[in-house]
């Protein structure tokens, strides 16, 4: 066990944990943080996508000890002060989901593609979401809900 | 006439209830699958109780409280529980005006009802001022008229789905979220092959591991339970080196499965008039000469639910009784079959059902339930997390049957069939848990000690069941000869998958039609039309086909259309696909026309429909479970693909409304003629017959004409 600081949605947050226990581990059972998801455990599905210094990374593997005091945001650090994150009303616009268990991770990723790609076509959503699983083939309607977000945060 | 549903639960007690202030309480005894069962529930109830959609609560299949439904699948929630939940809600409503016109003194016809409050001339009196916190007596019955389609005011319109909030802003509530005050870690360890024996295992080192409570031994069932999850898994993994394994090979491995699927001795069964008969099965005579005949075989492969979240449960033992929430999709046959099992009387079990990542049919959820009350019943008083890893739920989880179909049709001189046969090969569907004699469905029952046998295999003999499910097409021909084998000895562990024998007898069906209407130089369109007398199919191929337009540039069209089960929702998809020199298929654009009667949750159904066509076409894309006979190598995603964002063409619905017809279940509507239309429209492309599933680029590039 050894103790560490981090920065999780904009506040700090200590933890004493084993140093190789996963982020998503730390995540959800210690910070009570559940939308992030385990899926595979093997960073192959995208479940357990979050933000890492602005930018989307797999959580179930990454040891603890490797974040640092880094900025780490999940889900529910995505709504901003003043409500929903345009992506989450676009997702319940479209009723973009059917289980919905990659759907935590599928946000988090498009959010990272938004940051930085404020326009992007439909070939870049879907590069990057080309990682994230979904086996329900709720793919066109999330495909929608990311477009309906973009155009939203474009104004 | 009541239905099965409602005989069964026949107290409105069960179905509605106004318990709590301004809140309406409807039960289901389905299950919450993804399907969007809640939302359409929620909307029946809103509409006939008249009350606002977001004053309904919906409960779901729960053994301790509202109706036995016994269990989620085969398309039947719409059918069967929201039928009854519908004629319930307007039995409650009329007894609610009943008694409103009594306290008010105003005669029923002259009560208006808006949102929950009953008005007649100047006074009101809400539903919950009425019901003064009683519960419903007595039987749903039949005295009540549900509302004439034409009242619909909620119900067909486009809704909010319910979880979607709670979904994009804290990830929802899976079963992998749950927790509980004392709540430890479980994982277990599975053997390394179906058969693997276990000589050992020194559990002492792990033991010693930090936060390990308990190491679980039965048989050759292994488990751990852990303080911390990390720690269950750490344990896990160390449990699996220290134990001591002797395997036997599987009886083939995939390059022998076509062989063995006719060769393996067999039980054969004719199909008549949809459902199986018990006697001999008829023979194949030779074709008229007069005739043109084809024949053709095609296969798919065994294919993975591969749910995206593992099998969990949680699982609490408390004195003499044992809580479970889990993701099984039949709580009702669970709850006795783990009693069997563990050989307690029923009733000290309840499970609960929570979501978990979507199962399309039966999954590792039964088999982890199992799991996780083994665990708990060895840390009494602690709730038990158990999560299968994601190597135990791709090599473990009952697959879809592999299936194998010959069909062959003779056309007469005007391009008509006149004789139809059709011989499907496969295991069985139904491995699924029911509290059966001395036999269990339940993986962990098989290796505890003693171990309980398997159920025993049976050919079903139902309105299409199983292997047979829509072997007997819609079309009319003047002859027709189905025979179903139920073949023995076949390698691996199998039950049902979204749409069961569905998925490859339409495949098989709809690409014959295609090379069938070639052979009589018909438009394949036109030919299925000819070949049917069903007004609402002929309905659904049209506008699927008007939905579709103009075909693009270089792409192949192709048609795929069932009803599901000759008896729920019907079904059309066009598929336009590009096929490149590697052999490559591109997905361009499917275009689904459905029929599911009367709809309720627009949005919901074409989710249905199309997430039912998208994970259909990656099945016949990209998938198989890969075995030799060292056993199974599709152990993760990578040895496993399925069908990625960059992969998905641009998916249209149109939806063929009937209001006020009979609720016809949809959700496996699009499998089955999903990769015919993909096959039908490679040929269109590029010349390329493909019978094999996985249309893989070398299987292309191998079917195309030099």
């Amino acid at each position: 066990m050894a103790g560490f600081e981090l920065t999780v949605n904009g506040e700090s947050r200590r933890v004493d944990v084993d140093p190789a226990t996963p982020l998503l581990t730390v995540l959800r059972n210690d910070l009570g943080l559940r939308a992030a998801k385990l899926g595979c455990g093997l960073e192959q599905c995208g479940a357990c996508t979050v933000l890492v210094a602005g930018e989307s990374a797999l959580s179930c593997r990454l040891p603890i000890s490797q974040v640092g005091r880094r900025e780490v945001t999940t889900l529910e650090g995505l709504a901003e002060a003043g409500g929903l994150h345009a992506l989450q009303r676009a997702f319940i616009e479209e009723r973009a989901a059917q289980c919905g268990y990659c759907v935590p991770g599928i946000l988090v990723s498009a959010a990272a593609l938004l940051a930085w790609n404020p326009d992007p076509d439909d070939e870049a959503i879907r590069r990057q979401l080309a990682d994230q699983l979904c086996r329900c083939g709720a793919h066109p309607r999330i495909l929608a809900a990311v477009r309906r977000a973009a155009r939203e945060l474009r104004g | 006439m009541t239905s099965r549903t409602l005989r069964a639960n026949p107290k409105l007690d069960l179905w509605v209830r106004f318990e709590t202030k301004g809140r309406v309480t409807v039960f289901t005894g389905k299950a919450e699958l993804g399907q969007g069962l809640t939302t359409a529930i929620a909307m029946i109830a809103a509409e006939e109780l008249d009350v606002a959609l977001e004053r309904v609560d919906v409960r779901t299949a729960d053994t301790a409280d509202g109706p036995n439904e016994w269990i989620t699948a085969g398309s039947g929630s719409m059918e069967q529980s929201a039928t009854a939940l519908r004629q319930a809600a307007a039995e409650a409503r009329r007894r609610l005006l009943e008694l409103a016109s009594r306290k008010l003194g105003v005669p029923i016809p002259d009560l208006e009802v808006a949102d929950g409050t009953v008005r007649g001339g100047e006074a009101a009196l809400t539903y919950w001022q009425l019901m003064e916190g009683r519960r419903f007596e007595g039987d749903v019955g039949e005295r009540a008229e549900p509302k004439a389609a034409e009242q619909h005011r909620v119900v067909g319109r486009p809704a909010p789905r319910r979880e979607m909030e709670e979904l994009v802003t804290t990830g929802g509530r899976f079963v992998h979220d749950l927790e509980r005050p004392g709540m430890v870690h479980g994982r277990i360890v599975r053997p390394p092959t179906y058969d693997a024996e276990l000589q050992g295992v020194d559990d002492a080192g792990v033991r010693e591991m930090s936060g390990v409570l308990e190491v679980v031994r039965d048989g050759r069932f292994l488990g751990v339970v852990a303080l911390r999850e990390e720690q269950a898994v750490a344990a896990g993994e160390a449990l699996r080196a220290a134990a001591r394994w002797t395997t036997r090979p599987l009886p083939c491995g995939e390059d022998d499965l076509v062989e063995r699927l006719t060769a393996n001795p067999r039980q054969s069964l004719p199909v008549i008039d949809g459902a199986a008969r018990e006697t001999d099965a008829p023979p194949l005579l030779p074709a008229d000469p007069a005739t043109t005949t084809l024949s053709a075989r095609y296969f798919r492969p065994y294919h993975m639910h591969a749910s995206i979240g593992p099998s969990a449960a949680l699982a609490e033992q408390s004195g003499d009784t044992i809580t479970v929430w889990c993701h099984s999709q039949g709580v009702a046959l669970l709850k006795p079959s783990l009693a069997q099992v563990l050989d307690v009387e029923p009733d000290t079990i309840r499970v609960v059902h929570v979501p978990g990542a979507g199962c399309y049919g039966h999954n590792g959820a039964d088999d982890a339930a199992l799991d996780a009350v083994l665990l708990a019943r060895a840390v009494p008083g602690r709730p038990v997390l158990l999560q299968w890893s994601r190597q135990d739920e791709h090599t473990w989880e009952p697959y879809g049957s592999a299936m194998l179909v010959d069909l062959r049709a003779s056309l007469d001189a005007e391009g008509t069939i006149v004789d139809w046969s059709h011989d499907v090969y496969s295991d069985t569907h139904s491995g699924r848990p029911m509290p059966m004699g001395e036999t269990s469905g339940l993986l962990a029952a098989w290796h505890r000690d003693p171990p309980m046998s398997r159920h025993p295999r049976r050919p079903s003999t139902g309105f299409h069941s199983g292997i047979h499910r829509n072997a007997d097409p819609l079309y009319t021909f003047r002859r027709r000869r189905i025979v179903k084998h139920l073949v023995d000895d076949l390698p691996l562990r199998v039950s049902s998958q979204r749409g069961l024998g569905a998925f490859a007898n339409v495949f098989a069906i709809e690409s014959f039609m295609d090379e069938l209407a070639r052979a009589a130089g018909a438009d394949p369109v036109e030919f299925r039309l000819r070949h049917l007398r069903d007004d609402r199919a002929r309905d659904v191929i049209e506008a699927a086909v008007a939905k579709a337009g103009s075909t693009p540039d270089g792409a192949g069209r192709g048609l795929g259309f069932a009803r599901y089960e000759n008896c729920k929702a019907w079904a059309a998809v066009v598929a336009d696909v590009a096929v490149g020199d590697d052999g490559v298929i591109r997905l361009l654009r499917f275009s689904i026309a459905a029929d599911a009667g009367e709809v309720i949750d627009p949005d919901g159904l074409v989710n249905q429909l199309e997430g039912g066509a998208l994970q259909s076409a990656s099945w016949a894309l990209k998938e198989q479970v890969r075995f030799d006979r060292n056993g199974i190598q599709s152990r993760d995603w990578e040895s496993y693909p399925i069908l990625t964002f960059p992969e998905i063409p641009e998916v249209g619905t149109v939806l063929l409304d009937r209001p006020g017809a009979p609720f016809l279940g949809a959700g496996e509507a699009t499998q089955g003629p999903t990769p015919a239309a993909i096959a039908n429209a490679v040929f269109a492309a590029c010349g390329a017959r493909l019978r094999h599933i996985p249309f893989t680029p070398e299987r292309v590039r191998a079917s195309r004409p030099a």
